[in-house]
């Protein structure tokens, strides 16, 4: 076969490349407008605003947005400070010895880990063994263990870029290590901080499987962190798969896509900032 | 009579030997500088004498440090107190991304100063040794980096003459400066010699000849030679140094 010319080559290259975007772009906003074109008719006020009634057949779904945002508030409450130390611990306070590499590996483990799988640790540990039972606070809990990789990671990331000369010129007016760190570095890390942590709030929304174990799937509405609560995803899964209805799981699906949309759309701002201020 | 007084001080960075056996003294209020090739370890040397070294890592030091009698080498030895008084000027204006303002009184609030007039006093007193009251006294809630060259680099000396230190460490602070604020810098530095003892490193040797009282000479590791700036220019007693000095070398 006769070899292409390179300008040849070139445009077939940019067609491919063009396609593989459109394809995976198109694949995204399918999914999104099917999602939204069965699902937006549903919504109303009401539906937002009501607590689901018939095992969710009819109803709103606020006690479920409810226990969404109570069980996402509680696993950024606990895993934002763990995992905001631990990246500061790696990155200012080691000085990359083998200990620091086997803190960041074990992280790196415990991203790669199905979420089911700390959905049955949850469940052993801390709804059995620790006996909180099915409740928020085992689903945060839980919940809290998946988002640390993402913490550290995004934020040993950020604290990284601050310039290195910030730190030597702090040390050089005779201030401590943690003067240093809550004075300069912390301060010039923080929207890339803030932008890690905004990214685990969108993943812990959609978070299902984790939940279902820990956290229950009760349609009360939850009064403290011991009730048991069902998130939007939850419901979503229970109304589709057991049948009760789908216009109802395609209405909550709608709201969480909204919502996951939306603080991505917060996230790629705040990076955008970010990055402004560093180049 | 010496502020500073090394006497055979070696360094190393894991094996390499980056400084041997360098003894000198260091006079009070006068300006010393230290030129020499890159990699002679006059930067090393330099840092050495606040211990900044102390933030590398597998660096290894022998011999003594006296700074008004004391071995800063000596375990034990209160690091923040030894950068108050023996502070640094940096290659590159360095300033805080904060307001001019939070830049000067970082040093200050590092060191538990509180109290608003305290700071007022002490910023004013500052700006004014480096002369950028007059130009920022209404910009003080300015963002420091929007600054030019010249006046971070005065910011980041008021900022360090806010902590009242008795020396000033300077690495080449006007490397990243033009001309005309080159020569600003060196009249600045020499009205700052009245108060502090100054020790600047550079590779311009122009300007060694200039701003300094004693110069002394790093090659490879070692203090070639050591004398009044004068004596060094116009007759070195080393051939090596006069190598360096007549351009036939470095």
């Amino acid at each position: 076969m006769k070899r292409l010319g390179p300008r040849v080559e070139q445009k077939v290259a940019q067609a491919g490349l063009w396609t593989m975007t459109l394809v995976t772009v198109g694949v995204l906003l399918f999914i999104i407008f099917f999602i939204l074109r069965r699902g937006l008719p549903v919504l109303s006020l009401e539906f937002l605003t009501a607590n689901p009634a018939d095992m969710g057949k009819s109803g709103g779904i606020f006690s479920t947005i409810v226990g969404t945002v109570a069980l996402s508030f509680l696993a950024i409450l606990i895993a934002a400070p763990l995992g905001v130390g631990t990246a500061i611990y790696l990155t200012e306070y080691t000085w990359g010895g083998p200990l620091t590499r086997v803190i960041r590996f074990g992280a790196e483990c415990l991203a790669g880990i199905p979420s089911i799988i700390f959905g049955l640790f949850g469940f052993i540990l801390f709804v059995t063994k620790l006996k909180f039972g099915w409740s928020i606070l085992s689903g945060g809990l839980t919940m809290a263990f998946m988002l640390l990789p993402t913490i550290i990671r995004t934020s040993e990331e950020a604290i990284k870029s601050v310039p290195p000369a910030y730190r030597t010129v702090s040390f050089s007016l005779g201030s401590t290590k943690w003067q240093t760190v809550t004075r300069v570095v912390l301060p010039s890390a923080l929207p890339g901080i803030v932008t890690g942590i905004v990214l685990s709030v969108g993943r812990s929304i959609g978070e299902t499987a984790a939940t279902i174990f820990t956290a229950g799937s009760a349609l009360r509405m939850p009064t403290s962190i011991f009730s048991s609560t069902r998130p939007m995803s939850v419901h979503f899964y229970i109304l589709a798969r057991e049948g009760i209805s789908m216009s109802n799981a395609y209405g909550t699906a709608a709201v969480l896509i909204i919502a996951i949309l939306g603080i991505n759309i917060l996230t790629y701002y705040l990076m955008n900032r970010f990055i402004r201020k560093y180049s | 009579m010496a502020i500073i007084e090394v006497r055979d001080l070696n360094f190393y960075y894991g094996k390499f030997q980056a400084l041997k056996g360098i003894s000198l003294d260091f006079a009070v209020n006068k300006i010393t500088a230290l030129i020499g090739p890159s990699g002679c370890g006059k930067t090393t040397f330099l840092r050495s004498l606040n211990r900044m070294t102390d933030l590398i890592e597998d660096v290894r030091v022998t011999g003594t440090v006296l700074i008004d009698g004391e071995d800063i080498y000596r375990p034990g030895t209160d690091l923040l107190a030894l950068r108050k008084k023996v502070g640094m000027v940096f290659q590159r204006p360095n300033p805080f991304p904060l307001s001019v303002f939070d830049n000067v009184v970082y040093g200050l609030r590092v060191h538990g100063v509180r109290d608003g007039k305290v700071l007022e006093e002490k910023l004013m007193r500052s700006l004014e040794a480096v002369h950028l009251w007059d130009e920022l006294k209404d910009r003080l809630d300015d963002d420091a980096l929007k600054l030019s060259g010249e006046q971070q680099q005065r910011l980041c000396i008021a900022r360090l003459v806010a902590v009242e230190p008795e020396i000033l460490l300077m690495d080449e602070p006007c490397s990243a400066l033009d001309l005309a604020a080159t020569a600003n810098i060196e009249d600045l530095m020499a009205e700052l010699k009245k108060r502090y003892t100054i020790v600047i490193v550079t590779h311009n040797m122009q300007q060694a000849a200039r701003v300094s009282d004693v110069t002394g000479y790093f090659l490879l590791g070692e203090l070639v030679e050591i004398g009044e700036t004068r004596q060094i220019f116009t007759n070195p007693q080393d051939a090596r140094t006069e190598d360096y000095i007549t351009g036939r070398f470095g």
